[in-house]
């Protein structure tokens, strides 16, 4: 058997919203025979996966909280994609925001004004557009490959953190654990509604995706963007800067990440400590890309993915398996949807040529 | 043996699995395909070769298995990105995520038990000559290996034929296509090229560098394996130079620990990485040179008009 | 596909919900785990002590645990479900959990919960955590006797008080048999990298250590010091396996009998808030078999061992000073509980400098 693709003369409307759909059913499908497989009941896995998280109010507040910084990110990021800069230091950038922004709360802890905590947020987008003018700085100038500085410097990121709580900036009443003092009221980012812990980091997530949104689709910016993005050639003749685009494109993703960071910081977790994400700016380039780098479809494709995560837990807590056979389940599903997005754009034939030449010896 | 001799070994064990997952890379770079599952890939290499070794006894068995299982694990992405043509950059971040939560699965018998470690080959006369017969003649065969593989890539890549048809690939595939190479075909090879060498590092983990299996032993170095393709702007003998100053200055601050210099441990942890991008930002600086290595059609898919 | 859907969820539901009746007249017991249930290490142990739990009361109660759950916000959420979900006694096994905890704690007052390793208690919030710097002394002990060189080295994860503990308490037993006895330590920054493990252990080898000890979670420092043949003490548990003739002793987490204690009390109605900091007497750490040393030597560790169960000998009596020469115990006198939780100092004679 042989599959071949055809392309659709135009993108399919009716399998650009199928497609995950079909995506899910196959999840299921397989996902089901695997739980099978392991003895478990399938029927209750994929109710506890799917459907659980979303039938309780907490949870969905937990959903919102997973989800913004993943989104937040990927909006940026996004933007870098398109014209073609390959920022993967997302989560330095991340880290590097939080910290940048936690300088009030934590080294002017006295401080306590409704001024701190707006500024704590310009702090944390400068922190994290800074970090990401590194990277910016030594490809547009220095021809150096982002790719590798980017993700290299995300180390550097995480042990200077570490070296921040674990030193200098260690609560002096915390018995010498790693962690910084705790957030002042002033400087906590506000829950959006009374009914749980989800702050407003969901909020800024989802306007900075109708904002970048909104720039992609309406203002020059946008087209600028996506005229680099495709060819470099074109976009000098159409008088853009390629070089100007590196660092507008990495410090707005900075800038994003570092928001992300510290409303991590100052909503969720409201203290540093040595690790404060478990990977969101990796996980966001996986949410980029699900959510076909349209900020609207990334704030779907977040969701999605923070579901998979609250999803996982819940299994585990009702089938008792460990998180093992859950990651497994969660590649999955990223595969099928990244799979079945092939259809928008592609018509996929089976060739079933050799099994007519080998008639007698049945199917293969 | 002197301190130098030792730490020069110890370098050897760290930089070696580096130089094996990035020579695979490279190759599939070279061929236009950005594959980002090294990681899941390496750590798959790593359960399978350890369960196998384990079974059979035999640490060869095993690199038989890290071998294979990374090639056919890399065929998932191969089949994603070639034929269904999806994203190069999502599916390789998918396939970390499955080669993590499989090779968990799979290694949870195996976690604790201590393994076979694989053994050294000595190589006569030659290993007795001082200083050198201990660090090149006095190694296991997977050392062996990589040295090979990196001279044998590019001995590929610059000296024969379907190294030029797959450079030629990786530069443009609709010219490539147009001359009648197989696009696919190439890339799909590649690609399992790639697989099967981050499977051997793997191997390498868990035979040579710490004979046990350990979920997530691979503990990021299939990142560092990514990043040093680029380090050494897609030529081969350069992933050795930049597999092994990676390892060096690692080495180097646990050494300058035991030593006692008192710098923050932090600061010490991240020299090897800023090592490595001020090396990089220094030849990198002749933005032709760098615009002729790198693969023009890196991360773009291919579909074949009809 | 969608009447499909509701289908199934219809139907999961009520399997759901019959499940969870026929739970109810069990207590759940639960855990939240920072690593993996098979990282041979730190949270293997948390999950041997639940294991030994569910033996002991398999009849009364249920367990049930989350594990690889990342600290910080995800912690709490994970809390939170365990919490939502009918646990009576919900254990949280990792440092950074503890301020998740707090919080979860007061918002589900009926529920009780456990911290390992912290210091911060409400009206249904425990604390519990283990003396390990005991069987620190012990193997200080023993690496004084069997070293040649008078080094030992020390693979360490994080400077936080508890390993900072364990360092000076091994230097203390060590002198307290070899007063010119050195420490060197290394810090590898990482709790789980068998790589960066091992390569930590071959570079104290290479400057001369031949006893090595680690506060690491992996297997791979025990296995290098087997190959290069010199003596090792295992961590959390027993490694004997990964160097059958090189292990000297190991510490080993014993959470059972502790988990199995605290259920009870829930089950009788008496459960309390207590903060417990048991320690060798109590079982709640245990020292493998002492093997591959001569027999006065593991007479004098035998001997160590009981009088510090007995409570004869305290491992941080002065006279003590701290690394800048300056005093800190004078001779006789104990250091507090408060002091040894909230440790940010070396003791003199380690060849190394905390962050500050």
């Amino acid at each position: 058997m042989r599959i071949e693709l055809e392309r659709r003369p135009d993108v399919s409307k009716l399998f650009s919203i199928l497609s995950p759909f079909i995506a899910l059913g196959l999840t299921i499908f397989f996902g089901g025979i695997m739980f099978v497989l392991l003895g478990k009941d399938p029927v209750s896995a994929l109710y506890s996966f799917f459907i659980e998280p979303l039938t309780e109010v907490w949870s969905l507040h937990e959903l919102a909280i997973k989800a913004a910084p993943l989104i937040l990110i990927a909006v940026g990021l996004s933007v870098c994609y398109r014209s073609n800069n390959w920022n993967i230091g997302a989560e330095g950038q991340f880290i590097m925001g939080a910290i940048a922004g936690s300088i009030l709360p934590v080294v002017f802890h006295e401080w306590h004004s409704p001024l701190v905590l707006p500024l704590m947020m310009v702090l944390g987008m400068l922190g994290g557009a800074l970090f990401a003018g590194i990277p910016a700085f030594l490809k547009a100038h220095l021809n150096t490959n982002e790719i590798l500085t980017s993700l290299m410097l995300v180390y550097v990121a995480q042990l200077f953190l570490d070296w921040l709580v674990r030193g200098p900036w260690r609560n002096p009443g915390g018995m010498n654990f790693p962690e910084t003092r705790t957030f002042d009221a002033s400087a906590i980012l506000p829950e959006m509604i009374a009914s749980g812990r989800a702050h407003w980091g969901f909020g800024f997530a989802i306007l900075a995706a109708i904002l970048v949104w909104f720039m992609m689709r309406y203002t020059l910016k946008g087209f600028e963007i996506t005229v680099l993005g495709q060819s470099e050639r074109a976009g000098r003749f159409a008088g853009f800067s390629s070089r100007k685009m590196i660092w507008f494109s990495m410090l707005l993703s900075g800038a994003l990440a570092g928001l992300a960071g510290i409303a991590e910081v100052s909503g969720a977790i409201q203290q540093l400590r040595p690790v404060i994400s478990p990977g969101y700016g990796f996980t966001a380039i996986i949410v980029a890309f699900l959510g076909r780098l349209n900020p609207l479809g990334i704030v779907v494709a977040g969701l999605v993915l923070a579901l998979t995560y609250l999803g996982g837990e819940a299994v585990q807590v009702s089938l008792q398996i460990s998180d093992k056979p859950i990651r497994v389940f969660q590649g999955l599903l990223l595969f099928f949807v990244l799979s079945c997005d092939t259809l928008i754009h592609y018509k996929i034939r089976m060739m079933w040529y050799d099994l007519t030449k080998t008639t007698g010896e049945g199917a293969r | 043996m002197g301190i130098f001799e030792a730490i020069l070994l110890t370098v050897i064990t760290a930089a070696t699995p580096l130089v094996l997952a990035a020579i695979g890379e490279l190759v599939t770079e070279r061929s236009g395909v950005l594959n980002l599952g090294v990681e899941g890939m390496m750590v798959m290499g790593a359960a399978c070769a350890f369960i196998a070794t384990q079974q059979t006894g035999s640490p060869y068995v095993g690199i038989l298995a890290g071998i294979a299982s990374g090639a056919l694990f890399s065929l998932l992405f191969g089949f994603l990105t070639l034929t269904l043509v999806t994203n190069q950059v999502a599916t390789g971040l998918a396939l970390t995520i499955l080669g993590l939560g499989v090779s968990g699965m799979i290694g949870e018998a195996y976690v604790g038990q201590s393994g076979i470690k694989l053994p050294q080959i000595v190589f006569p006369v030659l290993s007795d000559i001082p200083f050198l017969g201990a660090i090149l003649f006095r190694q296991d065969l997977i050392f062996y290996l990589s040295i090979a593989l990196v001279a044998g890539v590019h001995w590929f890549l610059f000296r024969s034929r379907a190294g030029l048809k797959l450079r030629a690939v990786g530069d443009s595939h609709s010219s490539a296509h147009a001359l009648g190479v197989n696009v696919i075909r190439t890339r799909y090879l590649a690609v399992m090229f790639g697989g099967a060498c981050a499977g051997l590092a793997g191997a390498q983990l868990s035979l040579v560098y710490t004979p046990q299996w350990a979920e997530n032993m691979s503990a990021g170095r299939g990142w560092i394996a990514l990043a040093l393709v680029v380090f050494a702007s897609w030529r081969p003998w350069r992933i050795v130079a930049g597999g092994y100053l990676f390892g060096a200055v690692s080495i180097s601050q646990l050494y300058a620990q035991a030593f006692g210099i008192g710098i923050p441990s932090q600061f010490l942890s991240a020299l090897p990485y800023l090592a490595t991008i001020v090396v990089l930002i220094l030849i990198s600086h002749n933005r032709r040179t760098t615009l002729i290595n790198t693969p023009a059609a890196l991360g773009k898919s291919f579909v074949p008009d009809r | 596909m969608k009447k499909l859907l509701l289908a199934l969820a219809t139907t999961a539901a009520v399997i759901g919900f019959s499940a969870a009746a026929s739970a109810a007249d069990k207590a759940k017991i639960c855990f939240v785990y920072v690593g993996s249930k098979t990282d041979g290490g730190w949270t293997q142990a948390h999950d041997l002590g639940r294991q030994e739990l569910e033996k002991a009361l398999g009849d009364k109660i249920e367990t049930q645990f989350l594990e690889n759950v990342p600290e910080g916000p995800d912690a709490e959420r994970a809390i939170e479900r365990l919490a939502r979900s009918g646990c009576g006694l919900i254990f949280t096994t990792s440092f950074g959990f503890m301020d998740a905890t707090v919080k979860i704690a007061a918002k589900f007052p009926d529920v009780k919960f456990e911290h390992a390793t912290g210091y911060k208690t409400g009206p249904n919030l425990a604390t519990y955590n283990s003396r390990f710097y005991e069987g620190r002394y012990i193997q200080g002990q023993i690496a004084a006797k069997i070293s040649k060189n008078g080094v030992a080295g020390y693979i360490a994860s994080f400077p936080i008080p508890e390993v900072v503990m364990g360092i000076n308490s091994f230097l203390i037993g060590a002198r307290s048999v070899n007063p010119e006895f050195k420490l060197k330590v290394v810090w590898a920054n990482t709790w789980f990298d068998p790589g960066k493990e091992a390569d930590a252990a071959k570079a104290l080898i290479d400057q001369g250590v031949d006893v090595l000890t680690q506060h690491t979670d992996t297997t791979a420092p025990m296995q290098v010091a087997a190959e290069r043949g010199i003596k090792a003490f295992g961590q959390a548990s027993d490694m004997i396996k990964a160097g059958p003739e090189t292990q000297l002793t190991a510490i080993v987490d014993t959470w059972g009998p502790y988990y199995i204690k605290r259920t009870q009390a829930l089950l009788d109605g008496k459960w309390e808030t207590t903060s417990s900091w048991d320690g060798l007497k109590d079982g709640i750490l245990t020292m493998a078999p002492y093997t591959n040393m001569p027999d006065d030597v593991k007479a004098l560790a035998e001997a160590t061992e009981a009088k510090i169960k007995s409570g004869e000998l305290k491992p941080f009596t002065g006279p003590l000073k701290k690394q800048d020469g300056s005093e800190w115990l004078a001779a006789g006198a104990s250091s507090d509980d408060g002091t040894l939780l909230g440790m940010n100092f070396y003791v003199e004679g380690v060849d190394d400098k905390l962050p500050q």
